[in-house]
């Protein structure tokens, strides 16, 4: 892929060159010694090639189509004045820059790179450390974000800004990001048709991943891992994550992923490893779980409030401390052929199926909700015993919920 | 002491039971490890069993051995030993005699199935650790209890609703303050009462490794502190050495002073 | 060689010693009499730490025993009952019991005395109960200390065995050294002991050779004097 972008940049600048457009250099012994003055004498299509070495500037507005090629990766150093860099014209392209020192407020989201309310943009290859926000989509469509790296060293919630924030954009492909240590990781507002893939969302302060409003996105392949409360994704419709990884994310009010009012999504083959919380489920309905690993949660999934019509088959769920926790004694929800490591049952007719059906909710995840300090008493002998009682004839617990189909072996 | 040691423990090297002991955990290695196949399922299971099996067996095997070796202590008490060297010289030798075999029993099938290319080896080791922490603490309290019965039956019946108390009704009571006051804020609480039960404590050493993850799911900032870092591994490893050092203070105390 | 100064002993409501003193010189067999529950056996076993004493001292050798483990060195003990670890055999408990002393040893001697030989490799469970108290003679004689104490050492004995048990406290005391002996069989006391000492309500009752006895009670054989003092005390 990176061989292929390179080769599709060439191949961009190269057109350009047929086009009669011309690149011209930046640095401090050239003509041109900075990126302003060479927006402003460049025509549209031209290309900036920016050389090695730091440039202390900041409002930088391109307003008309150009590519701002860096090489070898010059500093944007913006002293911490405010914002960077200001797209506001279509077709242009920024890679290989340096970004540094966005300024922080209070009032205005300060970006390293933003976008407004232009198409066809490519942000790629840039680096941005000590930012407030990183890359800011704001009503720009059918742009890419892709390969960039966000280092940010954010300490509080309420003056740190998210890595990649999307805003009522539409179309547009986030993809081989890494990002870290901001608020939210990646964050999407109103924004549909999103495709995110590739990226790797570490140790953010809020979310990995945090989804509002935003309709018919897919996400596959990312890596979500110990952020302060996982991935969020909210009041959306026909989300598709396929293929993630979720890890780590260890605290109160941490989960793998949060699903909040969400309907009809498609959940399948990812991996939640080592979460307080799998995945937290409050009012999100028809959502078909397929193929997912849940190995090693306190809780691989906690239903709380109205969930209806979702269906959980041929996943594996393995050494959870509870695989199943419900808030309420009604079920409409489908679990079947599903991998349970606790399952103790057994095979007679070596169909691969268990013959006795496997009741996930445990009586004392209920009792864990109901007083939380009780979880010092998890594995203890007295708690397998009421336990055992509860799953030969549930009193608090719904007593449809089960799977009749466990599998003997886990599925891959 | 040492000679004491060295010749209580040959005595129960010879008697059948340590093999049978020795046996049980080395088929159950193997069932776990070979018939599953599933490493960390083993470590699980093995939880549940070290933390039932081995307190109760420790304390049957130190009842019994106590009342079986009357003679050889009144033997001994004639000779020129101190009196504390020969009790906790028979005590040492039916711990250590257990603590091995179910270190040998359980660590050969892990040895044989890779478990040191495994990742699970400190999950492991930390296992066998608080296994051998019970079965120390466990013959103790059994010593303890025989110590203070002359009449057998009635010494064993003490021992195993010893083990009963603190294995299952323990942890029913605490469950039941729990929800009883559940308005109040419980996580000191929680914890004390943790610390005061060597099965409960063992048992939370073995979460902070295998339940990690729920176990920081609760509010409480005396949890966060206790479970979030090293604290409460430090804290529980310290609590089940008193453990230890307690009831075995008790018995050469007592030893001291008991006619026979 | 053993002081006993106001020595009291109560098992939960039974005082078996009450105010109890007695001074044992060194050299010769004591014999320490008197009726069942008199306290002999607690007597011996406080006088070898395994009896803890309420109140009162003893000394041995002239150091008060309590919480002391050493002065067992220089102490050979016959139990009452023999009691051994089931599952040894009769070789394997003297080379403990030697392991456990670390003193020269002639249990060699012993043995042949005693014709037990042929038991060396036998458990300890398979004796007959005879044959445990020779195994038990041997274990108390086959070191060289200066204070004996035996606490029945007939029982169960045949008379061959019992022959060779006197002749062996008679060489034991003609090395000068102090014999304690209980028994029940008064001719065995009559034969051995050069004084007796007789308890009684956890006191010492008399203590003397068996002729001051004899006088004292005006008896002319030393079981009816033993008796007389028995019927006196139920008398009075």
């Amino acid at each position: 892929m990176k061989y292929l972008n390179g080769l599709l940049v060439i191949i961009f600048l190269f057109s350009g060159h047929c086009l009669s457009a011309k690149t011209i250099s930046v640095c401090s012994s050239c003509k041109i010694k900075s990126i302003k003055e060479g927006i402003k004498v460049a025509d549209e299509f031209d290309t900036l090639l920016i050389k090695k070495g730091t440039y202390k500037e900041f409002n930088i507005l391109i307003d008309k189509p150009l590519t701002l090629l860096g090489d070898k990766f010059p500093v944007i150093d913006g002293e911490d004045q405010g914002e960077i860099i200001r797209i506001t014209s279509d077709n242009v392209t920024i890679d290989g820059l340096f970004i540094i020192n966005v300024g922080t407020s209070y009032t205005s989201d300060y970006a390293a790179i933003r976008v407004v309310k232009s198409e066809n943009f490519l942000i790629q290859n840039v680096v941005l450390e000590k930012l407030f926000f990183g890359i800011y989509l704001e009503k720009s469509n059918n742009g890419k974000v892709y390969h960039n790296k966000i280092i940010g060293d954010a300490v509080d919630e309420y003056n740190s800004g998210n890595g990649i924030q999307l805003w009522y954009s539409k179309n547009v492909e986030v993809d081989r990001n890494i990002v870290q240590g901001v608020r939210d990781g990646i964050y999407l507002e109103f924004s549909d048709n999103i495709t995110i893939n590739n990226n790797i969302s570490t140790n953010n302060l809020r979310y990995g991943l945090h989804f509002m409003f935003s309709d018919d996105d897919t996400y596959t392949n990312n890596t979500f891992e110990n952020n302060g409360a996982g991935v969020a994704v909210m009041f959306s419709k026909r989300i598709k994550m396929i293929g993630n990884t979720f890890k780590k994310n260890w605290g109160t009010a941490a989960f793998g992923m949060l699903l909040k009012e969400i309907n009809d999504a498609e959940i399948s083959g990812n991996t939640f490893e080592e979460n307080t919380i799998g995945i937290n489920i409050e009012g999100s309905n028809r959502i078909n779980y397929k193929n997912n690993n849940f190995i090693k949660n306190g809780w691989a999934i906690k239903v709380l409030g109205a969930c209806y019509t979702n269906t959980f088959t041929k996943n594996n769920f393995l050494y959870n401390s509870f695989d199943i926790s419900y808030n309420s004694k009604l079920n409409d929800n489908v679990f079947d052929q599903n991998y349970w490591s606790n399952y103790t049952g057994y095979d007679l007719d070596k169909n691969g199926i268990g013959d006795v059906p496997y009741r996930p909710v445990k009586l004392f995840s209920y009792i864990v909700n109901r007083t939380p300090e009780t979880i010092v008493l998890l594995r203890s002998l007295f708690m397998d015993i009421i336990d055992f009682s509860e799953k030969v004839s549930p009193v608090f617990t719904p007593d449809n919920l089960l799977d009749a189909n466990p599998l003997m072996k886990r599925t891959k | 002491m040492l000679k004491i040691l060295k010749y209580s423990f040959y005595d129960l090297m010879r008697s059948r039971w340590s093999y049978v002991y020795f046996l049980f955990y080395l088929a159950l290695g193997f069932v776990l490890l070979f018939l599953n196949n599933d490493v960390s399922k083993a470590v699980i299971t093995l939880m549940n069993v070290i933390i039932v099996l081995v307190p109760l067996i420790g304390t049957i095997f130190g009842v019994m051995y106590y009342y079986d070796s009357k003679e050889f202590t009144e033997l001994l008490l004639a000779q020129p030993i101190k009196r504390s060297s020969i009790f906790l010289g028979q005590y040492l030798g039916v711990a250590c005699s257990l603590t091995l075999s179910l270190v040998l029993g359980l660590g050969i099938p892990f040895l044989l199935y890779g478990l040191f290319r495994s990742d699970v080896i400190f999950d492991f080791s930390l296992l066998l650790v608080t296994g051998a922490f019970l079965t120390l603490i466990f013959t103790a309290i059994a010593f303890n209890i025989a110590l203070s019965n002359e009449n057998k039956i009635k010494g064993f019946g003490y021992a195993v609703l010893a083990w009963l108390f603190l294995a299952v009704v323990y942890d029913g009571l605490f469950l039941m303050s729990l929800i009883i006051f559940e308005e109040y804020p419980l996580d000191s609480f929680s914890l004390a009462a943790t610390m005061l039960n060597p099965i409960d404590l063992s048992r939370t050493l073995i979460l902070l490794k295998l339940d990690i993850s729920a176990l920081l799911g609760y509010t409480g900032a005396v949890f966060k502190q206790f479970f979030g870092t090293n604290t409460g591994l430090i804290i529980s490893i310290l609590m089940l050495l008193l453990w230890t050092i307690l009831p075995i203070s008790r018995l050469a105390y007592k030893a001291k002073r008991k006619d026979f | 060689m053993i002081q006993v100064e106001n020595l009291h002993k109560k098992f939960s409501k039974n005082q078996v010693l009450s105010g109890l003193d007695l001074n044992i010189q060194k050299g010769g067999i004591f014999a320490i009499l008197g009726p069942n529950g008199s306290g002999k056996t607690t007597l011996i076993k406080i006088i070898l730490g395994m009896v803890i004493a309420d109140k009162g001292v003893v000394s041995v050798f002239g150091k008060p025993v309590k919480n002391k483990w050493k002065y067992r060195q220089e102490i050979e003990y016959l139990p009452q009952i023999a009691n051994f670890p089931s599952n040894l055999r009769v070789r394997e408990l003297i080379r403990m019991i030697k392991d456990l002393r670390q003193q020269t040893s002639e249990e060699e001697r012993l043995i042949d005395l005693f014709g037990i030989a042929p038991f060396l490799d036998k458990k300890l469970a398979t004796l007959s109960g005879g044959t445990k108290q020779k195994v038990n003679i041997v274990l108390a004689f086959m070191f060289d200390s200066p204070l004996i104490i035996l606490d029945e050492p007939t029982t169960g004995l045949d008379p061959a065995a019992l022959i060779s048990l006197k002749e062996l406290i008679q060489k034991e005391k003609q090395k000068g050294k102090t014999i304690l002996v209980t028994s029940h069989i008064m001719q065995f006391v009559e034969e051995v002991a050069d004084e007796i000492v007789y308890l009684l309500e956890g006191k010492i009752y008399f203590k003397g050779r068996i002729s001051e006895l004899m006088e004292k009670t005006s008896q002319t054989d030393f079981e009816h004097a033993i008796a007389a003092i028995a019927t006196k005390m139920t008398n009075a």
